[in-house]
């Protein structure tokens, strides 16, 4: 064990927490004397799991830090119902103690600022930090090129997204809260592949749902730049006509290539909207991190990987999950897990010095709320196919056949364990 | 299927001789869709569960110990697993999901689940604490 590589961690990991690693046993991992050390970067859905489940299966023969800039977590899934009315985010915000603490892991509150490659080394604000294997889970950025209008902070702070759960959220409920009656909600959704595909038509539903209460003569418009809805379309547009008539206009090839911040006014190739509520979510990339390291190598947006260790196709030693990837995969949390996992296994296989599962498979749930109480799912399981060397979906996956509160009641029991294991 | 043994009933020594043949063949699943598996001890055949299992967590628990509202698996007999598994398959018990999943999976992992979940210890699961008030914003 080299005392310098550890330094850092001791000066920013607590008595206690290093007290409670000093018990853990060598576990299976077959190395040197000092443990090999894997840094996560990145603490939602995908960097929490790995970082979990890495420390189970090595039996704690790996050392595991986290770096995430965020004090504590925040779920994106289930947060279009703080817009809806009926969650608060408190509800969908987690503390990481318990995960820290069950699992020893090593915690820095920090942000990444560069990495080397070759020397192995992720600086941070605070110091430096050498590791064996990197992963990094940076989620997603945004991108204003072609929305300059959208680039300063205090456009920011007015024409909100509210696409990464937090302040942004209620925010934007606050806008909804404050609309003149009669008013308009615009929405434009970015072109695919974007965050959480259903997202965009969930957040339609919840502010219907708000709407139809206490604003029942306000409009919805849905400016898309897709052909066509991304996921789940006829149970939305089912949904839309039945359960919230004449409420949502759904305009599809609406790319936006203008906005007046101060006016609320978008223009897109057709027409000018003008809004009193204007909710752009903007087309996406992956984390900044992965821009740093050059691993978005695919439309320099997305990062390319191989699907049996989520190895960049880039970068030796550098791992990436979760919505960064790029795959016909849908970009939802309980993929950022499922990717995860399969990460986790393949590097702890790498350390036993054992081959990795050739053939990975596992299962991906969505669930979108169409009211407070009404939920609908799609599911599939992934499969690798060795010939084409990416997941593709098994026979027998596919949507609910409508709406129904029972599945609301199973999508918050889908919320609450995909919490507990994440996070415990 | 080393691990099968400790299953003592006459019904899963009928299921440790099927799972004994799909063992030796490669596994074909309902639709052909796996190419490629090794033998069933394998340590990356252990993994491909293991990753499996693990995948069934967000609406199951950790290890198949659920907080609520869904079963709980850790410790589920697997003759009951599996026979469940296969009615979501065939439609013979309804489901507004599991027929999805169960679908996906070939029978050989039905049988490799149930194993898992069955050998897993079952204790009460928590949701991870709130965030605590005042310690800043993200």
């Amino acid at each position: 064990m080299s005392l310098n590589r550890r330094d850092f961690i001791k000066l920013t990991v607590s008595a206690s927490a290093l007290a409670s690693l000093s018990g853990c046993a060598g576990g299976a991992i077959k190395s040197a004397a000092a443990k090999p050390r894997v840094v996560v970067v990145g603490g939602g859905y995908a960097g929490a799991t790995v970082a979990k489940y890495l420390r189970i299966w090595s039996d704690g023969g790996i050392e595991v830090v986290v770096v995430e800039p965020n004090p504590y977590f925040i779920s994106c899934p289930l947060s279009n119902l703080v817009l809806g009315g009926s969650k608060q985010l408190d509800e969908l915000s987690f503390s990481y103690d318990a995960l820290k603490q069950h699992h020893g892991i090593r915690w820095l509150q920090d942000t990444v600022t560069a990495v080397d490659p070759v020397k192995k080394k992720v600086t941070l604000k605070r110091g430096d930090i050498t590791y064996d294997k990197l992963v990094i889970a940076p989620g997603i950025d945004f991108i204003y090129d072609q929305l300059p209008q959208l680039q300063t902070d205090a456009a920011q702070q007015q024409i909100l997204h509210a696409w990464k759960a937090g302040p942004q959220t209620v925010g934007l409920y606050r806008q909804l809260h404050d609309m003149r009656p009669g008013g308009v909600f615009v929405m434009s959704v970015p072109k695919a592949p974007y965050r959480c595909p259903p997202g965009p038509y969930e957040r339609v539903c919840q502010v219907a749902f708000y709407l139809r209460q206490h604003n029942p003569t306000a409009k919805i418009i849905v400016l898309d730049a897709n052909p066509d809805i991304v996921s789940k379309k006829d149970l939305f547009l089912k949904v839309w006509s039945g359960m919230y008539p004449g409420m949502v206009d759904y305009r599809p090839n609406s790319s936006v290539v203008e906005l007046d911040v101060a006016q609320k006014r978008v223009t897109t190739e057709f027409e000018q909207v003008g809004a009193d509520v204007l909710n752009v979510i903007p087309p996406q990339r992956a984390g900044q991190v992965a821009q740093m390291l050059g691993v978005a190598n695919v439309d320099q947006r997305w990062c390319e990987v191989d699907f049996i260790s989520y190895q960049s196709a880039v970068l030796a030693d550098v791992h990436i999950v979760g919505d960064a990837v790029s795959a016909g995969l849908p970009k939802s949390a309980h993929m950022a897990t499922s990717q995860a996992r399969v990460c986790a296994a393949a590097m702890v296989a790498g350390f036993e010095q054992t081959d990795p599962d050739p053939a990975p498979v596992f299962a991906n749930t969505c669930y979108s709320f169409v009211s407070d109480r009404m939920a609908m799912h799609v599911a599939h399981v992934y499969r690798y196919d060795a010939a084409k060397k990416i997941m593709l979906p098994a026979d027998g996956g596919g949507v609910s056949a409508a709406p129904s509160e029972l599945e609301g009641s199973y999508a918050h029991d889908w919320a609450r364990n995909i919490w507990s294991d994440v996070l415990t | 299927m080393r691990r099968v043994h400790i299953i003592l009933s006459a019904a899963s020594l009928a299921l440790l001789a099927s799972g004994a043949v799909w063992a030796d063949s490669d596994v074909g699943g309902s639709a052909g869709q796996v190419r490629t598996q090794g033998p069933v001890d394998s340590a990356s055949q252990r993994q491909h569960i293991r990753v499996l299992a693990a995948s069934c967590a967000a609406c199951h628990g950790t290890n198949g110990n659920s907080v609520g509202g869904t079963p709980v698996l850790a410790g589920l007999h697997p003759e009951h697993f599996s026979s469940q598994m296969q009615a979501f398959k065939s439609g013979q018990r309804a489901s507004t999901v599991m027929h999805r999943h169960a679908r996906g999976l070939t029978d050989s992992e039905i049988v490799q689940l149930a194993e898992y979940f069955y050998k897993q210890p079952r204790h009460a699961s928590a949701l991870p604490p709130a965030a605590k008030p005042g310690s800043g914003k993200p």
